[in-house]
């Protein structure tokens, strides 16, 4: 009886040390970006070494470019220095890229999905720490660093200890108004930054069950949040779905026998977990952090916690903040929508429910980052730009933006963002800025009231209900 | 790599837990293309204050860097480890670390030494005490040791540990296992 990591390494296990020393894993899927990779290519040149299987390598620009004004050239020269590097290093090495001008240029993690590249039963690698996002498909995908990097465009495999297995298993319905975003800060609420530590999670239960392909997205992202070395899901008629068709995925014949292969990879009845975590998803409420870490976070209807140790009284004192404050009653600067957490069409639709006829509160910047150009566009066949547009949000070009604020958009000290991104550290997004991680809805809400307030509390629409 | 055997050296006694890699080494500067020259901005928010204990006199020169738990989580950019080499730090200890920047430390030749909450709790009390306060990190024994009679041992993984010892890096190692690889391939029609 195999867990679904069981079956995910054994199957990519090209050599494994005696004694529990490390296995040499291959890896199906290299997903490179501007900002790691450079160091990487340069290791290649000074050692005469080649990319092993650039057809399993692909890149996109997405860390550090500007989301605004395209058709100039990028004006900070270090930016657009990396920028060209990954242009001659994917040129050089033989690399397809997602260029600035490429439609489908985007966020490395909405990208991959996207374009079918993410497929059940493959190993993902990826110099940025949320490439667990792509373990919503039942595929294992873990961030690395440069030096990683290097290895596998060198070698197409990695030296990789075997994480324990931790099932967390949220059973019942997410509440209305209730999102992805939200069950996925409560557990990081529940069970901290460091709890999964040295762990792969893999999530099940009906409430994941539930879930679209872009709601198993944004948990599977946010796993590295709880410390998580990866987040997967088994792979199910939802993900079959979401995938036929994609640009990369199989076809005809050999999507039958794919699909036939991937019904294989869910853990076996009985299987055995190192740690089980379980949670019901009727409990969990809209999240709002309070602090610098995704784990100082609380429901909206809560109020600001006593803190319980010095980290928390630090992060008290950074934010600005005074315990007892009504989460409620914490207004705004800036709304950023946007990031590989929540930067999917459906998380687009979500704050436009909230946003249309509306309009943004005059104290409050915000601003909505699609994923990709592909997101960007289909938004706008559906609207969605001019509902934006409408209520007073920025409407800008795909990239990661202010998620790490690596390009122009960036807060400026002091100013306090509701933020649909996935990391709330000091500085994140802007040296003395202040992050309010939540989800696309309660971003949009909170643009409108100028603090934050309960999506739940706002009338039903037909589209926000969906 | 740099090899790792024994490092002795001045400690430096950051009294944090979860400290996260935007920290060690803020977005701003990860545009540079190099490996080197991330020294002068680690911990650059915090460093803006004078009191930081990056900026004391007495801790000029420092090696060691002893902190709480969870250590290095967040983001898995590599110029975390590139910014503590290139400020002289040769090894860390701590109660624990994050998983990414762990083995990113492995592949610099800086050492993540973990010790239990209450060795750490010692030590930042003896640096406290004690003005100048140096340790000793000996990888072949795997001990922690100072000059007053502290002593720890440590668990390193063998593999890592081997590796830093011989300041091997992995990219070596692999190729000996290029046949292996081929062999995956050719039966996954990979």
């Amino acid at each position: 009886m195999l867990t679904l990591l069981d079956k995910l390494w054994s199957r990519h296990t090209v050599h494994q040390e005696p004694d529990g020393g490390p296995t040499l894993l291959y890896i199906d899927l290299h997903l490179v970006h501007e900002v790691t990779s450079p160091q990487a290519f340069e290791g290649l040149r000074l050692t005469g070494r080649q990319v092993r299987r650039p057809d399993r390598t692909w890149a996109t620009l997405d860390h550090n470019v500007p989301t605004a004004d395209r058709h100039l050239p990028i004006a900070d020269p270090i930016a657009a220095q990396q920028v060209d590097a990954l242009i001659a290093n994917c040129k050089a090495f033989g690399i397809p890229l997602y260029d600035l001008h490429a439609p489908q240029q985007g966020i490395v993690h909405i990208v991959g999905p996207e374009q079918g590249l993410t497929q059940p039963g493959l190993t993902v690698v990826c110099g940025d720490s949320h490439t667990s996002t792509h373990g919503a498909f039942g595929a294992y995908a873990i961030g690395i660093g440069t030096t990683e990097v290097e290895h596998v465009l060198a070698t197409q495999t990695i030296w990789l200890d075997k994480p324990r297995a931790m099932e967390i298993r949220v059973d019942g319905r997410l509440g209305y108004g209730v999102t992805a975003k939200d069950l996925v800060l409560g557990i990081i609420g529940r069970i901290g930054t460091a709890g999964a530590r040295g762990h792969a999670i893999e999530y099940t239960g009906t409430a994941i069950r539930a879930l679209d392909m872009e709601g198993r997205m944004t948990v599977c992202n946010m796993s590295i949040e709880a410390g998580g070395r990866a987040g997967m899901i088994a792979p199910d008629d939802t993900t079959f779905a979401y995938l036929e068709g994609r640009p990369h995925a199989p076809r005809g014949r050999a999507w039958t026998q794919a699909v036939d292969q991937w019904r294989q990879l869910p853990t076996d009845p009985g299987a055995h977990y190192d740690t089980t975590v379980v949670m019901d998803a009727a409990a969990i409420a809209p999240q709002v952090t309070w602090g610098t870490n995704p784990g100082h976070v609380v429901p909206v209807g809560a109020r600001v916690p006593d803190p319980q140790d010095e980290t928390a009284e630090r992060a008290l004192a950074y934010m600005d903040l005074c315990a007892g404050t009504a989460i409620e009653d914490i207004a705004l600067d800036r709304v950023f929508i946007g990031s590989c957490t929540n930067s999917r069409l459906s998380d687009l639709r979500a704050a436009a429910a909230i946003a249309r006829g509306q309009r943004v509160h005059p104290r409050v910047r915000a601003m909505v980052v699609p994923g990709s150009g592909l997101i960007k566009a289909a938004a706008e066949r559906e609207g969605l730009d001019e509902v934006f547009r409408a209520a007073g949000f920025e409407w800008r070009e795909a990239g990661c933006s202010m998620c790490l604020g690596m390009n122009p958009d960036i807060l400026q000290p002091g100013e306090r963002c509701a933020s649909t991104s996935n990391r709330n550290f000091e500085g994140r997004q802007g040296s003395g800025g202040r992050t309010h991680l939540c989800s696309p809805a309660m971003a949009a809400a909170a643009a409108i009231a100028g603090h934050f307030v309960d999506v739940r509390a706002l009338a039903r629409t037909p589209e926000s209900a969906s | 790599m740099e090899a790792f055997n024994r490092h002795a050296g001045l400690v430096l006694p950051l009294d944090r837990a979860n400290v996260d890699t935007d920290q060690i080494i803020p977005k701003q500067f990860l545009k540079r293309i190099d490996r080197t020259g991330f020294g002068p901005f680690l911990f650059y928010d915090w460093a803006r204050r004078p009191e930081f204990v990056l900026n004391q006199p007495q801790f000029a020169g420092a090696s060691i860097l002893l902190a709480r738990a969870n250590f290095g989580c967040g983001s898995s950019r590599e110029h975390a480890p590139w910014a503590l080499m290139d400020r002289g730090f040769r090894a860390l200890v701590a109660p624990s670390y994050a998983d990414i920047f762990y083995g990113n430390c492995f592949q610099n030749g800086l050492l993540p030494v973990r010790l239990t909450e209450a060795e750490v709790e010692e030590l930042f009390r003896r640096a406290a005490e004690h003005e100048g306060y140096r340790l000793t990190v000996d990888l072949g024994a795997c001990t922690v040791t100072d000059d007053f009679g502290f002593s720890a041992s440590f668990e390193v993984e063998p593999h890592r540990r081997e590796a830093l010892l011989d300041g091997l890096d992995d990219i070596g190692r692999t190729m000996a296992h290029a046949s292996a690889i081929a062999a995956y391939e050719a039966a996954h029609q990979a």
